[in-house]
């Protein structure tokens, strides 16, 4: 399978990755080998085979009561944010 | 190199048990370790951050703790973590330019409960950008280099630990395994490595890759030694929801336990075309030993696993895609200069912030989830994950544990099979198997092949790691190539 130039474009405008003019032409090409690769799975006969959901047989995602049970620690996670102020996260103007 | 002393003991039993006679304090210890990370650091580049001062301090408390009578088998025991683990108040990176700056403000459970044991941490290891790589050469800090041979790689992803208790800087590593990140560097370093079920050891604080294959484990010079570290670490964590609830057994207690019938299926689909032969010579000697041991061997057939790296590459991508959706230039992490706007704040602060391969697969893993092509992708290759679990069930039904090689050759040279993802992402065609379907997998050194080290590799059923660690320990009673270390750091 061959991907162009406008997937490649596509594909990282939905993942949100600026890409260098550099960049294009080495994912056209890697991708295109990578999607040629698992396509051998469409060989593989699955039919009546549920996709696995979960890599333990039987078990499922556990729930837990929906009960307060962190501090507010926003000060201490807010040392690591590039742009803070007043206990806000920056950013450019949303709404013009 | 040579010109410096070695550690008092080569494995965490050895040190253990100085430490307990009162042979030296963890603070001779720790700084025999330090010296020794500092000579190595130009040459291998193992280390990412050492907290000398940290690690000073944790070793003072530890001989404190010893001198009031209150250590642990593991009390001042150092080791390192790899950078995926968060650890309170020291950077970790995950091997990436986007976390370059982050300071993590906790502790993984993981490095909490090695902590608790009494473990002084020496550092935060180098590894592949967000554990995507077999070769550690993706890191935004350079490649690490294999103490075998300082033009071949280590490895990967986790290879900043796997080169580190090679060349004997430290005697344990924590490591992580997604698709054979603990198994193959410590198959091409000549070290042990061990991947617990997925669910045995918490995921919280360990920055996520591929959220229903990351499992923690440990690079380690022994079987004994992983034994040692594997209960302090694992257990239950509310914090992780796949975290498993079913109590540690006691990996100690069975470690010497008989062969004496148990059943050993070599797995036909390992011993491909792709396997090297002197690596294949070196394992067949292995299964020899295990007969001399008392275990039956017998072939057995996976018919699927040949489709593992496939399914795995879509799969792995498609979690990583939503799982590095949270690196955003807003919380935390790489900001660009000057955003014109949202979209370009996000999409500028992850281009410039992520390395090449982790904009592959985040590429990848977005294309297999994107609408119209789910099914023939993502839903396909869970199905066939599916074939891949059941294979192994089916040959469990016979056999106590599996055995087959961990890669296909040793260690290749440095920048060898960068220009094609394919060709690098075969390394780990053994390795993947065991992660799809969840299973408990090790790496043990059996040999050489070429002079470069070469990794046994067994897989066990879910929640099997005592057995494995048992049949593990017995081949390293009967053999001495884990104790091998490469003369220059010897």
């Amino acid at each position: 399978m061959s991907l162009t130039r406008t997937d490649i474009e596509n594909i990282a405008r939905l993942a949100r990755l600026e890409l260098t003019e550099a960049e294009i032409p080495v994912y056209v090409d890697s991708l295109s080998r990578i999607f040629a690769f698992v396509g051998e799975l469409d060989r593989a006969p699955t039919e009546g085979i549920s996709p696995m959901a979960h890599p333990l047989p039987g078990l499922a995602q556990r729930l837990r009561a929906d009960e307060v049970t962190e501090t507010d620690r926003r000060d201490l996670y807010q040392r690591n944010a590039p742009a803070a102020e007043a206990g806000l996260y920056l950013v450019p103007k949303v709404i013009e | 190199m040579s010109a410096l002393p070695p550690l008092p003991a080569p494995t965490v039993a050895g040190l253990a048990r100085g430490l307990h006679r009162g042979e030296y304090s963890s603070v001779e210890l720790t700084r025999a370790c330090l010296e020794r990370i500092a000579a190595g650091q130009p040459e291998l580049n193992a280390f990412v951050t050492v907290t000398a001062e940290g690690a000073l301090s944790a070793a003072q408390a530890a001989d404190d703790a010893r001198a009031a009578g209150r250590a642990g088998p593991l009390t001042g025991v150092p080791i390192a973590h790899k950078d995926i683990f968060c650890t309170e108040g020291v950077r970790t990176t995950c091997g990436s330019k986007m976390l370059a700056e982050f300071v993590s403000p906790y502790d993984a459970t993981v490095v909490a409960g090695l902590k608790a044991a009494g473990t002084v941490m020496l550092g935060k290891l180098n590894m592949d950008e967000f554990a995507m790589g077999s070769s550690n050469e993706t890191s935004f800090f350079g490649p690490v280099r294999n103490p075998w041979d300082p033009a071949l790689v280590p490895g990967g992803s986790s290879g900043g630990s796997a080169a580190a208790v090679a060349a004997r800087l430290v005697p344990a590593a924590t490591a992580t395994d997604t698709g054979g990140s603990i198994r193959q560097p410590a198959a091409l370093c000549g070290v042990t490595g061990i991947k617990p079920t997925y669910g045995r050891a918490s995921r919280y604080g360990m920055i996520a890759f591929a959220s229903s294959l990351d499992q923690a484990g440990l690079i380690t010079v022994s079987a004994e030694d992983a034994a040692l570290l594997l209960g302090p670490m694992s257990g239950f964590d509310p914090r992780d929801s796949t975290s498993v609830d079913s109590p540690v057994p006691d990996y100690m207690a069975t470690l010497g336990d008989s062969l004496e019938g148990l059943t050993i299926g070599v797995v036909r689909e390992f011993f491909d075309k792709g396997l090297d032969g002197g690596c294949e010579q070196r394992i067949r000697e292995a299964i020899a030993v295990y007969e001399r041991l008392g275990a039956k061997v017998r072939e057995v057939s996976c018919p699927n696993l040949p489709l593992s790296v496939p399914t795995y590459y879509v799969v792995a991508p498609a979690e990583c895609s939503s799982n590095l959706a949270r690196f955003d230039g807003v919380r935390f992490g790489h900001r660009c200069d000057s955003p014109r706007n949202l979209t370009d704040l996000y999409s500028r602060s992850r281009g410039e912030g992520f390395g090449a391969e982790v904009k592959r697969r985040i590429m990848t893993g977005t294309y297999v989830l994107s609408a119209g092509y789910f099914d023939a992708y993502y839903l396909k290759a869970q199905r066939v994950r599916q074939l891949i679990s059941a294979d192994f069930a089916r040959a469990f039904a016979d056999c106590d544990l599996l055995l087959g090689p961990t890669s296909p050759t040793t260690a290749f040279a440095i920048g060898a099979k960068c220009d094609d993802p394919i060709t690098m992402y075969l390394n780990d065609i053994y390795t993947i198997g065991a992660n799809l379907a969840g299973l408990p997998a090790m790496s043990l050194p059996c040999g050489f092949a070429g002079g470069l080290p070469v990794g046994l590799q067994l897989i066990g059923p879910h929640f099997s790691e005592g057995r494995m660690l048992n049949v593990a320990h017995r081949y390293q009673q009967e053999t001495d190539w884990h104790l091998r270390a490469p003369s220059a750091w010897a």
